[in-house]
């Protein structure tokens, strides 16, 4: 029997190069950076003190009730951003015989952002009564039950993404959020369509959110030096593939997409943006903090998405191209990613990679963490509908280790029907998607 | 009756999943009862209860006192090969209590992997899944503290720019990785070798369920034939309890009181649950390898269901009221299973004992078993063991699995009155004939779960 056929017909993201589908596809196209010094809280004395920043959103201007959202963290305000453009764009919020109990939700959201100030002042206060030695727990009591407020801690939970846009848009169907790291939104992307394809949903809203551009965000990832420490230059620091890439550079926003059974589009008369045809999944099973050398963990992601695609990697189309027309990369800018996963793609793809263009979007807009799978999907989608690929910038010096076609510092355009999108996460959990040109039912 | 009809039921909407039935073949249990599926399955049967004043710190000062606490003697160094012992300073408690649970489910059905047992590998590496469920985990309190006093001025006021120049040194490099949810999964995917499809799922008190519904799906798509899966979460920690206390699923208590009768699942005088912690990290596999390789099958995955609802105009969010959410869930899940709702033969609700938790979900087993609910026993896990958080579900279908597979109901220590048209008064443990079992239960934040399971027949 078939698989059912999955496409998607509404899409929308609230990144640090704008908030539609539009106005970021034109900066990227035209190699904009978002990053900038952070100016959410004082990162002045951090090693790395700039990031890839939200600017001028007002999520309160999507919603029918923003009163209902008022406690919404703010990865739940990019979610919902996002979920109402795509809602909208998929033409859904106007398809009266929806079934909603038939409509369901796949997340990779990050938690919500914690009260840093407030945990500060409860810690401090705990500290103090414990003599300077240790926090005393009735002293944290006191101080946290003054200091800390309800609601900014119960909204920190990862599943209020989903909360919030379930109200906001009146669905009812499965729930669910996955936190795989950085791989989370391809995940939440490829488990919805697997929902779909079981046949216990007719539509999913799927895709992540998230913010870790808060002190302690922000501390975590300078502790593991994980990040470009290029204070001088911000806009030019995030440089996938480039011999002198010193590590990635945080962003944060939304990205979601709505997909849905093709027979569901059809019936209602969609416009289908484009059809998911693959996903795959694996564990790197090596280190937490390193990633397996050969990429064999990204390697078996992209082989089982290619098997699930039904598309041979090694075999060109009738006109000679390959039969993947472009990758977005997980491309990260540190070292060691980027050339596992060079080596994984040639692995993959054998004589063809050198054939298939590369690009890395982080270079522009950092590297959003849970919600980057989505949002790099969805520049996949934009390649196939526009013809034009987003460069890769600031890549200045080649690597030898990094041998592919990256569309350095300039978009190109390309016939993409084909496109593959790669998110790896920390402790070595892997997804990648493939997703093609709608040609009719 | 509005649900659970033959209408529903009897039609097989997936015919072509017929070919991949799922089960489950190993149980690793970590709760305040101990360490092992024999120590839960013992104190449920005796009706004990694991839940008592908290050992990890003093907490008489907090607005909840009791836990039940998995014995903070138990250190994860018995539970990883020598090889991996130094990882063991970057796992956090909620991590430790996954490892642990992953070691014992291994253990439990006979499996070989890398790190367990002797001899051949019993699965390919990549036939091999992970989907553990998480929380959001709390940094450790004394280690993120000593930094921030070293981020404190001469005045001891915290200075921003300190803390980026001198304050954040304090944390060791790895710091952030202690505390990422899917380090549980990944912790687990290393020691055991499992290079399969791996996820972590968040959904508060549904985490467990939903990734045991994961796991599910990936077998029965083909995509690994054995998963490790459910959950594992503590939140028996300062900012932990707090949070808990924030949600209102948990009772305000005084030390005064009796731990073990604080917690009353649909009792019309409950003032909430306590809070525990533990691990329920589940073998899901396919029946067709279980059978070949001659495992246990303590019970079939029949059915699943999951949705969303819950009433955000409230703060903290609380269930919706009228339980529709939930009775949707389990109506997906008897119609996955192809069974009516008089199939069912017990139920293992979240039944957390707080009123308005409890208040929904019994509308929603009233809207599905109508007039027989009554005659269907509850079997309620939080008076024993306490509200695992993440756990919690999964802690939930391993009690469901254990009563199919010994054809057997636990005693239930929850005091009457009950709500109207429940079965939930205290008993003893009997035999019982238990073709099916319904898991069910809706988390904070929303998610709603619901599990057939059902007797295996060799």
């Amino acid at each position: 029997m078939a698989k059912t056929r999955v496409v998607i017909t509404g899409m929308g993201w609230v990144t640090p190069l704008g908030h539609s589908i539009d106005e970021v596809w034109s900066r990227l196209i035209n190699g904009e950076s978002g990053v900038d010094r952070i100016t959410r809280f004082d990162a002045e004395t951090y090693p790395t003190n700039f990031a890839a920043q939200v600017r001028d959103y007002d999520y309160r201007s999507y919603l029918r009730d923003p009163e209902l959202h008022r406690h919404a963290r703010l990865n739940s305000q990019y979610a919902l951003g996002a979920a109402v453009q795509a809602w909208r764009e998929s033409g859904l919020d106007r398809y009266a015989a929806l079934n909603r109990k038939r409509v369901g939700i796949y997340f990779g959201a990050g938690e919500g952002p914690p009260a840093f100030e407030r945990s500060v002042a409860s810690n401090l206060a705990g500290w103090k009564g414990g003599g300077g030695t240790g926090v005393d727990p009735a002293a944290w009591i006191a101080a946290a039950r003054e200091h800390i407020v309800m609601h900014e801690e119960v909204e920190q939970e990862a599943n209020f993404p989903l909360l919030h846009v379930s109200q906001e848009l009146g669905v009812r169907g499965p729930a669910y959020n996955c936190l795989t790291a950085c791989a989370a939104s391809t995940q939440a992307v490829g488990e919805g369509m697997e929902i779909i394809r079981r046949g216990d949903a007719n539509v999913m809203i799927a895709g992540g959110t998230h913010t870790m551009l808060h002190p302690l965000g922000v501390t975590g990832f300078n502790r593991l030096t994980a990040l470009s420490t290029r204070r001088d230059s911000p806009q030019s620091a995030s440089r996938p593939f480039d011999l002198t890439r010193d590590g990635f550079v945080m962003g944060e926003g939304s990205g979601v997409v709505i997909i849905e059974t093709l027979e569901h589009a059809l019936s209602r008369g969609a416009t289908v943006l484009a059809e998911l045809i693959g996903f795959g999944s694996s564990a790197d099973a090596f280190r937490i903090t390193d990633i397996q050398p050969e990429g064999l963990g990204a390697q078996a992601a992209m082989r089982e998405a290619l098997v699930d695609a039904g598309i041979d990697p090694h075999e060109r189309l009738p006109d000679g191209r390959p039969p993947i027309h472009y990758i977005s990369a997980h491309g990260t800018g540190t070292q060691e990613n980027d050339s596992i996963e060079s080596l994984a793609v040639k692995g993959v793809f054998g004589e063809l990679a050198p054939h298939i263009p590369v690009s890395s979007i982080k270079s522009m807009m950092g590297h959003l963490i849970a919600a980057a799978g989505a949002v790099e999907l969805i520049t996949c989608v934009q390649a196939i509908r526009t013809g034009w690929l987003p460069p890769t910038m600031n890549l200045q010096t080649p690597d030898p280790a990094c041998d592919l076609d990256y569309v350095p510092n300039r978009s190109r355009q390309a016939k993409v029907d084909v496109a593959l999108s790669n998110s790896f996460g920390f402790g070595g959990q892997n997804d990648t998607l493939v997703v093609k040109r709608f040609e009719g039912a | 009756m509005r649900r659970g009809s033959a209408r529903h039921a009897l039609v097989p909407r997936y015919p072509w999943l017929m070919s991949r039935a799922v089960g489950i073949t190993g149980l690793g249990i970590a709760t305040g009862f101990g360490i092992g599926v024999e120590a839960l399955w013992d104190g449920l049967l005796a009706g004990r209860s694991a839940i008592g004043p908290i050992r990890q710190f003093d907490a008489s000062a907090f607005p909840v006192n009791f836990a039940a606490e998995v014995d903070p003697a138990v250190s994860v160094r018995d539970f990883v090969p020598k090889t991996y012992r130094k990882a063991v300073k970057v796992m956090c408690r909620d991590v430790e209590l996954a490892v642990i649970g992953a070691a014992k489910a291994v253990e439990d059905a006979k499996m070989i992997t890398k790190a367990a047992g002797e001899g051949e590998i019993t699965f390919a590496p990549n036939r091999v899944g992970c989907q553990i469920g998480s929380g959001l985990i709390v940094a450790e309190i004394n280690e993120l503290t000593t930094a921030f006093a070293k981020g404190c001025d001469e005045s001891g006021a915290f200075d921003m720019k300190r803390w980026g120049r001198e304050g954040m040194n304090e944390l060791t490099p790895l710091w952030l990785l202690k505390y990422l949810p899917n380090m549980l999964a990944c912790h687990v995917t290393i020691i055991h070798d499992c290079r399969g499809p791996s996820n972590t799922i968040t959904c508060g008190e549904a985490s467990g369920a939903l990734s045991i519904g994961e796991s599910r799906r990936v077998i029965e798509r083909g995509d690994a034939d054995v998963c490790f899966s459910g959950g594992a979460e503590s939140k028996i920690n300062m900012l932990g309890l707090l949070r808990q206390h924030y949600t209102r699923m948990i009772a305000d208590t005084t030390p005064d009181m009796d731990p073990g009768s604080v917690v009353r699942p649909f009792g019309e005088e409950a003032i909430g649950s306590i809070p525990g912690e533990g691990a329920a990290i589940l073998m899901v596999e396919s029946i067709e390898t279980a059978q070949r390789r001659g495992a246990r099958i303590y019970a079939e995955i029949a059915g699943f269901g999951a949705t969303q609802s819950a009433d955000l105009s409230q703060c903290p969010p609380m269930p919706d009221a009228s339980g529709d959410g939930l009775a949707d869930a389990i109506e997906q899940a008897l119609s996955d299973a192809r069974v009516s709702a008089d199939a069912i033969d017990a139920i293992v609700p979240l039944g957390c004992g707080q009123g308005e938790y409890d208040a929904a979900e019994s509308a929603a087993l009233r809207t599905t078993f109508g007039l027989n609910l009554p005659r269907i026993p509850l079997v309620t896990t939080k008076p024993n063991i306490g509200l695992c958080a993440a756990a919690t579900s999964a802690l939930d279908v391993a009690a469901g699995a254990l009563c199919v597979c010994n054809q057997t109901l636990p005693a239930r220590i929850a005091p009457r009155p009950v709500m109207d048209g429940l079965d939930a008064g205290p008993t003893r443990q009997r035999d019982a004939r238990l073709e099916h079992v319904l898991v069910c239960g809706s988390g904070f934040g929303g998610q709603n779960t619901a599990v057939v399971l059902k007797r295996h027949k060799r």
